[in-house]
């Protein structure tokens, strides 16, 4: 039997929004914690903690999300807890997430003037005033175009949960055109409803870069 | 019981891992040039500010890069047999990732014109070349490579990207991946081993394309 398209499908797609949202918002969330953390580590000067951030970004930048996906999907099942499949993909998102978001910061990081560390050990204040007061207050400003252009990322990822049966926006979408057969359309508005997401996104992201390039830029 | 890793049954199938991977290369290097030649013929076109054109080239950038691929690649695999063209999934693969890399590399490439002086052109304009000789001496060589490693990720990006042609079935390594996984069942080693593989092609074109830059773009600037 061929469903037509009617308010309830329109509802099914909105819950299946919330889910990417959902998903989207819990990826970014821990992600920053975790990115926040890999950030901190890259650039702490010390040689065994920089390697091993540097290592945990070039595998999870070297491999696709689909992948990333398949491995900790697969994963949770061997370690005989029982995660909820929506578990295992928010907990994917989120070290793709600290990846990226840990590099993006490095460099915001180290963007700051070296001088300004310097300035700041000298009167005395020890790594935490120093991060708190000195340099991440600079950095911040920095990275909110770069962060805001992988949140972008990030919302378009949560696509691939519906490889892994995930029922978010893209799965809703799939399941729909099966029921209906108009594939077109339906890719049609699920592209949109991302697009209605991400594009004010992007504009804001590119707000902010032109806010923050220095205006000789001409 | 804890359980047994067992990579020795699917190291057993690496012929089909090694052809996964060529195949891979393959829709990957086929996709690369028409984002390259889609994105030097619309920055062609924006030099000219034309005002129709210039919105067309923007609202594909936008739609493409504010829209997820898979629905990119769903639209035109299942959607696109509605208005009676029928893709095969390997050229379905292939254009997608043409297209989707295209919005990308379009706007690293106007970054890359953008910084070219305007004295430059005159200087061409001066010398009597052609404005086609002007745009691929003056413009797109010193542009492209001005923005060459970005270029380059993005590319790199556009291989990764193609593992979820595997959902429409095109032949690459995830796929092949997915059927030695219906052999085995064992998804876990399958999938750990597949991105091992991907980390090392990601790795090896990094380096690749270091080198065609280094053999492209070796004239001295000044």
């Amino acid at each position: 039997m061929i469903t037509s398209l009617g308010p309830v499908q329109y509802l099914l797609l909105l819950q299946g929004l919330l889910w990417t949202l959902a998903l989207s918002s819990v990826g970014f969330l821990c992600g920053g914690i975790g990115g926040f953390g890999i950030a901190l580590a890259r650039s702490s000067g010390l040689r065994w903690l920089e390697s091993l951030a540097s290592a945990f970004i070039e595998v999870f930048r070297g491999t696709p999300l689909l992948l990333q996906l398949f491995i900790v999907y697969y994963g949770v099942g061997l370690l005989n807890i029982d995660m909820s499949p929506w578990l295992a993909v928010a907990v994917a998102l989120m070290l793709h997430a600290s990846a990226f978001l840990g590099e993006i910061w490095r460099g915001s990081i180290q963007s700051v003037p070296l001088g300004q560390t310097e300035a700041a050990t000298a009167l005395g204040l020890h790594y935490a005033d120093r991060m708190r007061y000195v340099v991440l207050p600079q950095a911040v400003k920095v990275s909110i175009p770069a962060t805001i252009g992988f949140l972008v990322q990030l919302v378009k990822g949560t696509s691939l949960a519906a490889i892994v049966n995930f029922t978010e926006l893209s799965r809703t979408g799939t399941l729909l055109s099966n029921l209906t057969y108009r594939p077109l359309m339906i890719y049609a508005i699920v592209g949109a409803i991302y697009f209605v997401v991400c594009w004010p996104l992007s504009w804001f992201g590119r707000a902010m870069e032109r806010r923050f390039t220095p205006a000789d830029r001409t | 019981m804890a359980f047994q890793f067992d990579f020795d049954a699917v190291l057993a199938y690496w012929p089909q891992l090694l052809w996964g991977c060529m195949l891979t290369l393959q829709l990957s290097l086929l996709a690369m040039p028409i984002t390259l030649g889609i994105a030097i013929l619309c920055v062609y076109v924006l030099q000219m500010r034309e005002r129709v054109s210039t919105v067309v080239i923007g609202g594909f950038v936008e739609a493409i890069r504010n829209t997820p691929f898979l629905v990119q690649i769903f639209f035109l695999f299942f959607g696109l047999p509605t208005l009676g063209v029928r893709l095969d999934p390997n050229v379905a693969a292939i254009l997608a990732l043409g297209l989707n890399g295209a919005a990308y590399a379009i706007e690293i490439l106007r970054g890359g014109v953008e910084a070219i002086s305007r004295g430059q052109v005159e200087a061409g304009v001066a010398l009597g070349l052609r404005s086609v000789q002007i745009f691929r001496y003056i413009i797109v060589k010193p542009a492209l490579r001005a923005v060459y490693p970005a270029m380059t990720s993005q590319f790199i990006f556009l291989m990764l990207t193609s593992s979820i042609a595997s959902s429409i079935t095109a032949s690459e390594l995830t796929h092949v991946g997915a059927e030695i996984e219906a052999e085995t069942f064992r998804s876990f080693e399958v999938y750990f081993t597949i991105a091992v593989l991907y980390l090392v092609m990601s790795f090896g074109l990094s380096r690749l394309f270091a080198i065609v830059g280094r053999l492209s773009f070796s004239y001295p600037t000044r």
